[in-house]
């Protein structure tokens, strides 16, 4: 596969696995105490797992998955909400995979399904516009999450059901924005991330520049990485060179697909469409603001929040839960209480053990490599 | 986070809403291309093209000199290994003969 | 001794309605008319055609095939009926021929007990059943036995199939997911995870365009070959739902070894990864209907592996791992890249992704 294969190639993985272990010996740092390096995106731990990266850096490097997945991140009110949605029998209830196990308070939408709701996974926003015009006497419903990446296609979509003037279509709307969440996480005071791999999908919509605060206010270096192993393993040698030589700067290792400026149609069609909202509330990390949006007033016909009566009541995450720590890299997923008893991806407690991508997840379901190797030491 | 696949735009299905057929190693589906057409590249100029799609839209076209470039890199670091590794070895046989290559 | 009595071939009845009603599952002429013109004449066979209440076999016929009976059943839902590379009848023959053949045994005979949505048409059915008959032909096994029932739209999607196999072990043949040993060689007979993609491609809710077909396929001679070249033999698993990951688990965890598989040498064709990059799942866990693992002693490897090759339905096969000591149950992946990663068993069904 073209741009795959290349990218996924032993011997220049080989090689820079070399670099990264000279260069870590040249950093002082690296012999007091781990450098950890936070993958903001849910795709970058996935292919850390998938390739098995994590085995092959060396043991100064601890790689600290981040909140980048917006599965993983979705409250249990919003699921409750989902499903309250999806039991009218009026409406098609259409949404990714992905969504479909996370658990509510009651139920997932998995076991709606089952209890009789018409629930319909789709590969794209666009399969359910097609649904609503394949079915004009029910209600469809988009459940639209994701960050910034995802956000556009939702976003044409509806502009494309206004132009067709579609009316028995809308979104109930929890896409949210990774800024603020990056914020809330280098505002946390006990802190001790190194560096960023930078989300290669969503910035390939919003581009650089809105990381610069990263590096001038934070001081932290930032690599806006690719989603094959060598991007993943040549971001981590690009990190490791700005810590070596002091700097903290944006830096992009994807600029195959990533262009500084990002998307100017995608970002068009955003912001023709939503508003961001005050606040919006993610699992395990709590109320952030401004890290979500709505649908902007002229497309409230859209608005699945507004055309159907929700629950909308907010369930608190459990309280022996740690998954803010683990998200902000203050213990490893092994190290929370309920990690594998209590939580497990068959019964998950927290947001972490919810979707694949989250760490506690990855950890449980490719098994911890590192952790034995840590409980080893 | 966000899935993304690169794949091949081998067909325009609807100019007007700019829908076009993309192929991944032989699988084939619909994708939107709105994100990726402007005034400078129509979408009938997007035939032959690889881009980066997500959730059935095409949200980047893909930079080959920007790939090779990324890939050069690390060649390049792959020979300054192979150079070093070299010179750290001190005798090469040759033919049968030793030759003293590197002191 | 033939126990079935000879008898004159009796006239087989016609249904001469488009589709079923519920009429073909009350036990009268209607039924019968439908079994015969769909089943009877498709299946053709002299113990089936009597119609008794059982199919009766001559028990010194059996015992001349080994010294054990192996007896296995599986019901078969598949949406779409039909699709690239074959349908629900073939699936259901080859399905539980393999379950016998995994287990060292030569198939011999099958039931058949469909279930049938009122409403699905006849032709539909006709079509089903000649690919049953075909899918046996030549496999040494027949169709001697079965049930047809009709229930109201909406009470099962569209035709449900169960077939129940016999076959017989021949003396001495010893398989088992438990014997697997440190040092023994894992095979595969080729190319992974084809039947899970056409299935999810054929179900058209991704809307995506698949060249690929379901590896859909009976395996009981290529086992035959495989086990005269590799006597000893260990384990044999048919790679169905749950995919190549699964059976590994299910090995590791019966023989109490570790299993490390690599990537480089684990065949999968380019449309099937491209297929599954788009939906972010793993190939490692789709089902398969062709495909066998095989646990082999390491000084039998290259003789099992020569007869796979050499017979069509193992001309992709590949030695993909080895058996070893460690943790119980454990399967590990070497990747392509150069790490090492663990194969889970998975918690649910894979689900397409987007993150």
């Amino acid at each position: 596969m073209k741009y795959i294969d290349e990218f996924r190639d032993r011997e220049k993985a080989a090689v820079l696995i070399k670099e990264i272990e000279a260069l870590v010996s040249t950093i002082p740092l690296a012999k007091e105490r781990p450098l950890n390096i936070m993958e903001v995106c849910g795709g970058h731990t996935h292919s850390i797992f998938r390739y098995g990266i994590e085995g092959m850096l060396p043991k100064e490097i601890d790689l600290v998955h981040g909140p980048g997945c917006p599965v993983c991140v979705l409250p249990m009110g919003r699921v409750d909400d989902c499903v309250a949605i999806a039991e009218r029998p009026e409406v098609i209830f259409t949404t990714f995979g992905d969504a479909m196990r996370v658990p509510g308070s009651k139920k997932s939408l998995m076991q709606a399904k089952a209890d009789g709701a018409d629930i319909r996974m789709v590969y794209s926003p666009m399969d359910a516009l097609t649904i609503a015009r394949m079915n004009p006497d029910r209600e469809i419903v988009f459940f639209g999450l994701g960050f910034e990446t995802t956000m556009p296609s939702t976003a044409l979509t509806i502009l494309q059901a206004a132009s067709e003037g579609v009316t028995n279509f809308s979104v109930f709307c929890n896409h949210i924005t990774i800024v603020p969440t990056l914020k809330a996480i280098l505002e946390s005071p006990d802190l001790h991330l190194d560096g960023f791999l930078g989300p290669g999908h969503v910035s390939m919509v919003i581009g650089t520049a809105p990381y610069e605060f990263i590096a001038r206010f934070y001081k932290k270096p930032m690599v806006v990485a690719g989603f094959e192993p060598l991007d993943v393993l040549q971001s981590i040698w690009m990190v490791l060179k700005q810590i070596k030589e002091g700097r903290a700067d944006i830096e992009n290792q994807y600029a195959r697909v990533v262009p500084d400026d990002g998307n100017a149609a995608a970002l068009s069609a955003v912001a023709e469409v939503y508003e961001l909202r005050e606040f919006f509330e993610w699992r395990g990390l709590g109320s952030i603001d401004h890290s979500g949006v709505r649908l902007r007033e002229p497309y409230a016909r859209f608005d699945a929040e507004r055309r159907f009566a929700l629950p909308n009541v907010t369930i608190a995450d459990p309280t022996a839960c740690q998954c803010g720590e683990v998200l902000k890299g203050m213990i490893k997923p092994w190290q929370c209480k309920l990690f594998g008893a209590a939580c497990t991806p068959e019964t998950p407690l927290g947001a972490l053990m919810v979707s694949a991508e989250g760490a506690c997840s990855a950890y449980y379901q490719y098994g911890s490599l590192k952790a034995e190797r840590a409980g080893a030491i | 986070m966000c899935l993304g696949i690169p794949g091949r735009i081998v067909k325009i299905d609807d100019e007007a809403r700019k829908l076009a057929t993309v192929d991944v190693s032989g699988v084939k589906r619909q994708v939107n291309i709105a994100c990726i057409v402007n005034d400078e590249h129509p979408v009938a100029s997007c035939v032959g093209e690889w881009v980066l799609i997500h959730v059935g839209f095409a949200m980047s076209r893909i930079d080959a000199q920007e790939a090779a470039e990324t890939l050069k890199i690390l060649t390049e670091l792959g020979e300054a290994q192979a150079e070093i590794e070299a010179m750290r070895r001190p005798r090469r046989r040759l033919g049968g003969q030793r030759h003293e290559i590197y002191r | 001794m033939n126990i079935v009595p000879m008898m004159r071939p009796r006239r087989l009845g016609k249904v001469n309605v488009p589709t079923v009603t519920l009429a073909h599952g009350g036990g009268g002429k209607a039924m019968k008319d439908l079994i015969d013109d769909v089943f009877v004449e498709a299946f053709d066979n002299a113990t089936l055609a009597p119609l008794e209440d059982q199919a009766r076999f001559d028990l010194a016929d059996i015992a001349a095939h080994g010294d054990r009976l192996a007896f296995t059943t599986d019901s078969f839902v598949v949406d779409p009926l039909i699709f690239p590379g074959g349908d629900i009848g073939k699936l259901a023959v080859c399905g539980t021929v393999n379950d016998l053949a995994v287990g060292g045994a030569r198939p011999l005979y099958l039931s058949c007990a469909v279930i049938i949505e009122e409403g699905v048409t006849i032709e539909l059915l006709r079509q089903i059943a000649r690919s049953m008959a075909e899918t046996r032909a030549g496999q040494g096994c027949q169709i001697v036995t079965g049930d047809t029932k009709v229930v109201h739209k909406g009470a099962c999607d569209k035709l449900f199939i169960t077939t129940t196999g016999i076959g017989v072990i021949p003396d001495s043949r010893v398989l088992g997911a438990h014997l697997a040993r440190p040092g023994d060689v894992v095979l595969v007979n080729g190319l992974l995870g084809d039947h899970g993609a056409a299935i999810l491609g054929a179900r058209g809710d991704m809307a995506l365009e698949t060249p690929i077909d379901s590896d859909c396929a009976c395996l009981h001679e290529l086992i035959e070959a495989l086990l005269a070249a590799s006597p000893n033999a260990r384990t044999l698993r048919d790679a169905t739902r749950g995919g190549l990951a699964t059976v590994l688990n299910e090995i590791a965890a019966a023989s109490e070894v570790t299993i490390e598989i690599d990537e480089t040498h684990t065949p999968i064709r380019e449309e099937v990864k491209g297929f599954c990059e788009i939906l972010g799942l793993d190939p490692l866990y789709l089902a398969n209907e062709g495909k066998i693992v095989a646990v082999v002693p390491a000084d039998e490897a290259k003789a099992a592996l020569a007869a796979m090759l050499a017979h069509p339905l193992g001309a992709g096969a590949s030695a993909i791992g080895t058996v070893n000591e460690g943790e119980p149950g454990r399967v590990t992946m070497r990747t392509g890249f150069g790490g090492r990663r663990i194969v889970d068993m998975l918690v649910g069904e894979q689900l397409p992704r987007i993150c």
